[in-house]
């Protein structure tokens, strides 16, 4: 291990040291200030006579004089089954004050692309309790679902709303106890001190914490830092999943602040700047931090990721959204209307999407006519939101029966279907058949994209016969 | 990929420097394009740009670790796929090394470096039939055997064109690897089933031709409106959501074409597992044999490394046109294409060349059309007749058209399919904008329909667009005023659009029956939907209110003859139902 004291240019978050040895693409330094403070950096360019570093803890207070030693290997993550419960900051450190940790393996951060021929292809459901979620937009093992959100709106809470009630239905059926267990990873990337807290008073409320592994990067930590946190998060999700059997759940927040972090230290680096200044590899960045979830055939356990975004000015078609959805199967989109009409938790299924839904519903793993309702009531809420521009202008009493019974339906489905508080949890029984109640508003012969054979044996008479009456 | 065989192995290098994908070295002796193996580990790259000693290089492999002083060690060729027998039922990555292959070498499910696999499997033996004879003459490109490769395709083996051809001396029968010499010739060139061909170049050909043959999708809004031909190029734009890929799916699944050459560039990996998985066990509607055994895949991952997202598409055209030179008729998939510009933007950024709109470089007009170039009906050199189709889709951030690679692509593309996101959020799927959309094929392919469908699908088509196109404009009027403001005949015409829109163009791709649409039955609902249409405007002339004519009981039954498989008698009776209730009104 070789030390330098040939720092030549200090900008932003980089150094650039001249070398007379090569030193390694992407790997790991240590840089000692004149105070004796240590700081971690990587190499973002390596050339005969010079790297570049960039600097995770801030470049703050080193001098041409610091001294800097290659430890010759690529950022790796000390990796144990002990590493659940525990809280580490953005770089891996404890912070909780527990014991040190003793890891199993050392696993490279960057991890490899997962080869497709030995991926498996997810379509085991996980029940959120969500029924906007379970029912309209379902979540599959291995799945990457990002939460599409804006500043101020409640993403955290459904985050923790999906983390405590997440389960898969064979589980609760017991028996299932020493099989595959259920793990809770969350990496948090420039939050708030304030919003840390919320989410470790909900962990340690529900008892979460125990089976969670949680990494703080804060939002007065250094920006660098939350480059390497997803990957740590990550690399600990990939350990217990597939080499521990555990089914991990990956939460993230907020990718906005990761991505802003990409962009600073691009500019910093002066390279020619894509969209809106985010690199132009920001694709790439984000798919090798997105395309760690999954499943691989024999392997027991599952990564599945939920992201959580928030959309400067919110606006999807922005480079972080935009990107993320390309990579991403599907999203959930929090809508601000829905949240000041007071829906718990305000999700927009319009526009939200699940793209391993398909494959994860129906006979055997949910419920036959899961697919079917599902179909039906984005068509008929669809429908309602579309009249409710023409009521606008002409009045209720100008359009036809029917068109009314539409709109009834798109208000009933927002405040009974979509607005479950963040406290309930709905099995997908429970959530179907208030599918099934909602739709039952409508005439039978209105219900095109249902089979015949399921209205027979699920539409409620009933409920027609009462609005009849009305 | 192709393993270099040339003796003409040149002096090695030194790296320079390393950055990302990018890495410079010096003393490098190697062409343009060349392949190159990099550092002590050789991970595979290629060179893309040469000045002084400096050679730049764009490795295909992750460079974590890679350090200045390593040895760079050229090949002397470059990138080129292997082509022979064992190229179907193959998974790819984007340099053609097979994946199943990769899984087995590395021991690991994640990908490794520095590990290199040939394209076809050496050691496997094929069954040759030779279709020459000791005497015969063959020229370049002429087909001198035939291999049983799938139960859907006998492999044709050729004179590779760069052979000069002569008098056959040998030609024997028998099971040989694809290495072994299968036909000798008088010059004293030896022909094996295994050939090389350079992934950046155009497979000769004799002529290009016009296409008069339509590619038959199995997708009424498709094949009903916007109709691709074979030898043709479509363009499928749409943001993200909005169903591209499973689109792209349904083509691969259902297209009539002989071979399918599937690219996944910069795609899902779990999306690309579900075509691994999905495949093997889906029945070719025509063949009848398993779906795969057309299918060759290519699977560059958006997580993969970026430079060999960037030649997966050459991978994927460069094999498209060796079946095509079999007289095969191939369409080729590419999913997507705005993935592989942006694989050439960033290494053009890593090479800090002055960037055109939106940092692309200013070449990507001149890429782009070149590769949609490969694709057309071709009279081949050896006097076969074979085509490929090439259907791109492109994801336009934030949906929006008019960013380069949509408008690069549609100046080049004869066929748009433009997806809808608002139609995607209704569950309007396919969600192709029956007014945005348009196909340039529809006058050369009309002859087609009419010899083999039905003498009035051009009519009747244009029947249905002119429906629809009034249901557009009659739209911006209800959203002021409300249906019920419109004459009579206006709500009657909406309400026959929207049967055409939810029984003819939307089509369930998840259902089984549904999924696959034949052009009869294409034309059949169609003309249903015409019947009700001519029945309910008689009707109407005769004074019935549209209330009834709207409110008959056969009517909703339309909807449903999507997902019916003998539809031909469903059809017949709906329409006589449909006829005899309107007609008892009046």
């Amino acid at each position: 291990m070789k030390e330098y004291q040939t720092i030549t240019e200090i900008s932003g978050p980089l150094v650039f040291v001249e070398t007379d040895e090569p030193v390694g693409y992407d790997e790991i330094v240590e840089i000692e200030t004149g105070d004796g403070q240590t700081r971690r950096g990587q190499v973002l360019e390596s050339a005969s006579d010079y790297v570049a570093i960039q600097v995770f803890e801030g470049t703050e207070g080193i001098d041409r004089n610091a001294s800097v030693r290659f430890l010759g290997e690529t950022m790796k993550m000390p990796v144990t089954e002990d590493l659940l419960g525990r809280v580490m900051d953005g770089t891996g450190q404890p912070i909780d004050g527990g014991p040190e940790i003793v890891p199993d393996e050392r696993q490279d951060i960057v991890g490899a692309a997962i080869n497709p021929y030995s991926r498996e292809y997810p379509e085991e459901f996980i029940q959120t309790g969500v029924s906007a979620i379970d029912g309209m937009n379902t979540l599959v093992r291995g799945q990457k679902l990002p939460i599409f959100s804006a500043s101020g709106l409640p993403h955290n809470d459904l985050a923790l709303q999906i983390a405590r009630q997440a389960s898969v239905p064979e589980e609760e059926e017991g028996d299932d106890e020493d099989g595959s267990e259920f793990a809770v990873i969350f990496g948090a990337m420039g939050i708030t001190a304030e919003e840390a807290n919320e989410f470790m008073d909900d962990f340690e409320r529900t008892g979460a914490l125990e089976r969670s592994v949680v990494f703080m990067n804060l939002a007065d930590d250094p920006a660098v830092e939350r480059t390497i946190t997803p990957r740590l998060a990550l690399t600990t999700a990939e350990y217990l999943a597939f080499e521990k059997d555990y089914h991990v759940l990956v939460i993230l927040t907020d990718m906005t602040n990761y991505c802003e972090a990409l962009r600073e230290i691009g500019a910093a680096r002066e390279e020619v700047p894509g969209r809106r200044g985010y690199p132009g590899y920001m694709y790439t960045d984000l798919a090798q931090l997105y395309e760690r979830a999954g499943r691989i055939e024999g392997r027991e356990g599952s990564v599945t990721q939920i992201p959580i975004l928030t959309m400067p000015g919110d606006d999807d078609t922005h480079p972080i959204p935009d990107l993320t959805g390309y990579i991403t199967e599907g999203q959930i989109y929090i809508d601000r209307d829905l949240n000041s009409q007071g829906v718990q938790p305000p999700i927009n299924v319009l526009p939200s999407l699940s793209r391993l839904m398909d494959d994860g519903i129906g006979e055997g793993l949910t419920r036959a006519d899961h697919a079917d309702v599902k179909d039906q009531i984005f068509a008929a809420y669809a429908e309602g939101e579309d009249l409710r521009d023409l009521v606008n202008i002409v009045g209720r009493e100008a359009l036809s029966d029917l068109d009314n019974k539409y709109l009834d339906f798109a208000d009933r489905f927002e405040d009974e279907f979509v607005d479950q508080g963040f406290d309930e949890n709905r099995d997908i029984d429970e959530t179907l058949e208030l599918g099934w109640d909602l739709l039952s508003m409508l005439p039978k012969d209105a219900l095109n994209r249902i089979d015949e054979e399921l209205i027979e044996e699920h539409y409620r008479e009933e409920e027609t016969a009462e609005v009849a009456a009305d | 990929m192709s393993q270099a065989t040339e003796s003409d192995v040149r002096e090695d290098g030194i790296i320079e420097s390393v950055s990302g994908p990018v890495v410079t070295a010096r003393d490098l002796d190697a062409r343009m394009n060349d392949v190159v193996y990099v550092g002590s580990e050789g991970l595979m790259g290629e060179v893309i740009e040469i000045e002084g000693n400096i050679t730049t290089i764009q490795v295909y492999e992750e460079t974590s670790g890679v350090s200045p002083g390593e040895p760079v060690e050229g090949t002397g060729a470059p990138l080129s796929v292997d082509l022979g027998p064992g190229m179907l039922d193959a998974i790819y990555d984007g340099v053609q090394r097979p994946l199943d292959v990769l899984e087995e070498k590395m021991g690991s499910a994640y990908l490794d470096r520095g590990v290199d696999a040939p394209g076809i499997d050496l050691e496997k033996t094929w069954e040759f039939e030779p279709t020459v004879e000791a005497g015969d003459t063959v020229e370049s490109g002429d087909i001198v055997g035939t291999v049983p490769e799938t139960p859907s395709i006998d492999h044709k083996v050729m004179v590779p064109p760069d052979y000069e051809g002569g008098e056959v001396t040998s030609a024997e029968s028998g099971n040989f690897t694809v290495e072994e010499t299968v036909v000798e010739l008088d010059n004293g060139e030896e022909i094996q089933m295994r050939q090389e061909w350079p992934v950046r170049s155009q497979r000769p050909a004799e002529e290009k031709e016009t296409p008069t043959e339509p590619l038959i999708s199995g997708q009424r809004v498709l094949d009903g409106l916007f109709p691709i031909a074979k030898g043709g190029t479509a363009a499928i734009p749409g943001p993200f959501g909005s169903g591209k890929t499973v689109t792209q799916h349904q083509l691969a699944k259902w297209a009539d074409a002989d071979i399918v050459v599937y690219v996944g560039c910069g795609e899902r990996g779990n999306e690309m597992t579900e075509v691994i998985e999905d495949f093997p066990e889906l029945e070719d509607p025509i063949t009848g044999n398993a779906l795969m055994d057309r299918t060759c895949l290519i699977a560059n991952t958006s997580n993969m490394p970026v430079a060999a997202r960037e030649s997966c598409v050459y991978t994927g055209i460069t094999i498209a046109e060796y079946f095509r030179d079999m007289g095969y008729d191939v369409a080729l998939m590419a999913d997507s294409t705005s993935r592989w510009a942006e694989a050439m933007r960033e290494i053009s950024s890593r090479l800090e060349e002055m960037p055109g709109e939106e940092g692309y470089p200013a070449y990507l007009s001149a890429r782009l059309s070149e590769f949609y170039e490969r694709a057309g009906y071709f009279q081949n050199i050896n006097d076969t007749e074979g085509s490929v189709s090439v259907i791109g889709a492109v994801s336009p951030p934030g949906g929006d058209f008019s960013e380069p690679v949509t408008q690069n692509t549609l100046r080049i593309v004869k066929t748009f399919w433009a997806l809808d996101a608002d139609l995607a959020e209704r569950r309007h799927f396919p969600s192709i904008n029956w007014n945005e959309s348009y196909s340039l094929y529809r006058d050369q392919l009309d002859p087609w329909f009419v010899e083999n469908v039905r003498d009035d699908w051009p009519e009747t088509r244009q029947w249905a667009i002119d429906t629809l196109d009034e249901e557009a404009e009659l739209q911006e009027i209800v959203q002021l005023v409300g249906k019920d403001a419109l004459p009579e005949d206006q709500q009657l015409t909406l309400e026959i659009a929207r049967y055409l829109r939810e029984a003819w163009l939307q089509q369930n791709a998840f259902h089984p029956t549904d999924t696959y649409c034949e052009p009869e039955k294409t034309y059949r609902i169609m003309d249903a939907i015409k019947t009700y249409n001519d029945a309910a405007f008689d009707a109407l002339e005769a004074g019935v209110p549209v209330e009834e004519i709207t409110d008959i009981d056969a009517a909703p039954r339309l909807n449903r003859i999507g997902v019916q498989e003998d539809y031909n008698e469903y059809i017949d009776d709906l329409e006589d139902d449909i006829t005899s209730e309107i007609r008892e009104m009046y």
